[in-house]
């Protein structure tokens, strides 16, 4: 026989009275476990959401001259003349700090070249990396180009020369295949010959060089302006510009969820510690008689706390599984309803470890006063309850 | 503060309770529950302190358990002043000397027999299997070895006066002392009880019964009669 044996035997043989002492930790873990969940559901629904809005940070050559031109109308300047970066040196973009958060990198060359005695924009870029960040793109005919000789037209450049898909192109001397044909985007892909972006640099005389690279990124922890200056360290010779409107009223929404959701858990937990409080004092009072005999029969002070205490550990661990396998359930079936084309993010086993430390920490703060206060009573005045 | 259960013969008394007084304040007025009280008990007695209800001699009892710190006087056990000490050595002196039977058993509704007749012996450091062979033991004696496992509201009352007793006996602690240990037993039960107790004391327990059931009377070696705080030996 052991203190703990006692504090065990209690809470085995009288479930039903432990269930509702575990009710305030459960309640208040089970709130903290779904709008977690929520939060992290939102946020990587965010995520998926943004990769679709296109790049958020663009990398560009630094230059003397300002831009002469809004929403796709130029109003002059030297456009095609820009100075360029170092294809080899782009490598280096994966060694920033937060590198793991670059979805996608897409480096393009731009330049002008003669077809059919028109000058025509043309831009070099690496299909896979383009494609998945321009998810508006769709061609009308064909596929997207597989190899070096083969290019894509925008929807006006294909319709001036009257090109269709699997037809031959000559660019500035070289034959090409069409192998799609965009669909109008209203952007500049519009006007432009799309190619691989080595082709292009052959055809443009650049070799290893590019013009621009634009850069998808999330970033859970940190903003995107400080990825911004994680890149432009690196890159010294580039201005790199983030695109911030899109992201930052999404992270804004998010941030506005999480301190809403920070400050409910605060407030759940705070009445799940009072509700612990007061089960708890009331099972001692309820205990006073027990507690005399314990006494009586030669238990000090300090083994009645013990008893109290560890029964409070035992029902912080009890209350934090409940809790946690609770908050799930609530988030599981919660967040498809709640939030838009959204589903359970799946359950963290860290938080769970979390939760149940925390359930403990809560148990035994709010057990220590009726413990202290079950250690001190008078023995003969817990005797007379008798 | 371990002793022997056979005292040494240097020492008089057992339990030696001087100018023993105790007041009960309840708001304005206070009740003498104990007046004045002086006498001994020797080692190895049986001795039942009768008188009527309201008499006093639950206080008493509880007293000498080392429970209650009385508002003047002494209480002497092995010539030890138990209420110079502080509670955690009353606690320790109460666990190395004292077996408390209680009015109406007091088991504790979730162990089992087994449990409650080791609680006691939680707080002792004693391992696993000699707590074990103690528990047993006394069990047996207390004739309840096949019920062991049971929970105490599965047992009649007679039966959880056993347990009560032999969770009292269980450390061997040398003063048993009983409080109406008979009081909601028929009159065969309380008979077996008044026996096992007698038997104890012949292994060479103190045991000290309060009661106001005159009938009791024939099983003890002396009787100290207790009326209105008062005691007559």
């Amino acid at each position: 026989m052991k203190l703990h044996n006692i504090s065990f035997g209690n809470i085995s043989r009288r479930k039903g009275r432990m269930l509702f002492l575990v009710l305030g930790l459960v309640i208040g873990i089970s709130t903290v476990v779904t709008l977690l969940s929520m939060t992290d559901s939102m946020t990587r629904d965010i995520e998926q959401k943004l990769n679709q809005f296109g790049a958020n940070i663009v990398m560009v050559p630094k230059t003397e001259n300002l831009a002469l031109s809004y929403g796709g109308i130029d109003v002059g300047g030297v456009n095609y003349s820009a100075r360029e970066l170092d294809e080899a040196k782009l490598a280096d973009i994966k060694t920033i700090k937060n590198s793991k958060n670059l979805s996608i990198v897409a480096p393009k060359i731009l330049g002008s070249v003669t077809v059919n005695e028109k000058k025509v924009l043309l831009m070099g870029v690496l299909f896979e990396e383009e494609i998945a960040l321009k998810t508006w793109w769709h061609k009308s005919e064909g596929v997207f180009p597989q190899k070096e000789n083969e290019v894509m037209l925008g929807a006006e450049v294909a319709s001036q020369f009257g090109l269709k898909a699997k037809e031959a192109i000559f660019i500035s001397g070289e034959v090409f295949t069409v192998a799609a044909i965009l669909n109008p985007t209203g952007a500049s892909e519009d006007n432009a010959v799309i190619a691989e972006l080595g082709a292009a640099q052959k055809l443009l005389g650049k070799e290893g060089k590019i013009s621009m690279v634009e850069i998808s990124a999330f970033c859970q922890g940190c903003p995107i302006s400080e990825l911004t200056l994680q890149i432009a360290e690196k890159f010294p010779e580039a201005k790199v510009t983030a695109m911030k409107q899109a992201v930052m009223s999404k992270m804004q929404s998010i941030e506005m969820f999480q301190s809403f959701s920070f400050g409910v858990s605060i407030i759940v937990i705070l009445i799940g510690s009072l509700l612990v409080f007061v089960t708890m004092m009331g099972s001692v009072n309820e205990r006073t008689r027990e507690i005399g005999i314990f006494r009586a029969i030669g238990f000090r002070q300090s083994h009645v706390m013990q008893i109290i205490l560890l029964e409070a550990l035992l029902l912080g661990i009890i209350g934090g599984l409940l809790g946690f396998v609770l908050g799930n359930l609530i988030a599981w079936g919660l967040i498809p309803i709640v939030i838009k084309d959204s589903t359970f993010a799946g359950i963290n086993l860290p938080l769970g470890v979390v939760s149940i430390l925390m359930a403990v920490a809560l148990s035994l703060l709010a057990s220590l006063y009726p413990a202290f206060k079950a250690g001190n009573m008078d023995p003969s005045e817990a005797l007379r309850a008798l | 503060m371990k002793r022997e259960m056979k005292m040494t013969e240097d020492v008089d008394h057992l339990i030696e309770v001087s100018g023993l007084k105790k007041t009960y304040q309840s708001g304005d007025t206070s009740v003498d529950a104990i007046r004045n009280m002086d006498f001994f008990i020797d080692d190895a007695e049986f001795v039942t302190i009768m008188g009527p209800s309201g008499s006093g001699k639950s206080t008493l009892l509880s007293i000498m358990g080392a429970l209650n710190h009385p508002t003047m006087g002494k209480v002497l056990v092995d010539s030890l002043d138990i209420y110079a000490l502080n509670a955690e050595q009353r606690a320790d002196f109460r666990s190395d000397y004292i077996g408390f039977i209680f009015q109406s058993f007091q088991l504790i509704p979730y162990l089992t027999v087994l449990e409650n007749v080791k609680l006691p012996m939680a707080v002792t450091g004693r391992k696993k299997k000699i707590q074990d062979q103690m528990a047993e033991d006394v069990i047996e004696r207390v004739g309840l070895t096949a019920k062991a496992h049971r929970l105490p509201d599965q047992l009649s009352g007679g039966e959880q006066e056993r347990v009560a007793i032999a969770r009292a006996i269980v450390n061997k602690p040398p003063i048993i002392l009983a409080d109406e240990p008979t009081g909601n037993l028929d009159s065969k039960t309380a008979g077996d009880i008044m026996n096992l107790l007698q038997s104890l004391n012949r292994d060479g327990h103190t045991v000290i019964v309060v009661t106001h059931n005159p009938d009791m009377e024939a099983y003890a070696g002396r009787t100290i009669r207790v009326q209105d705080g008062e005691c007559f030996t």
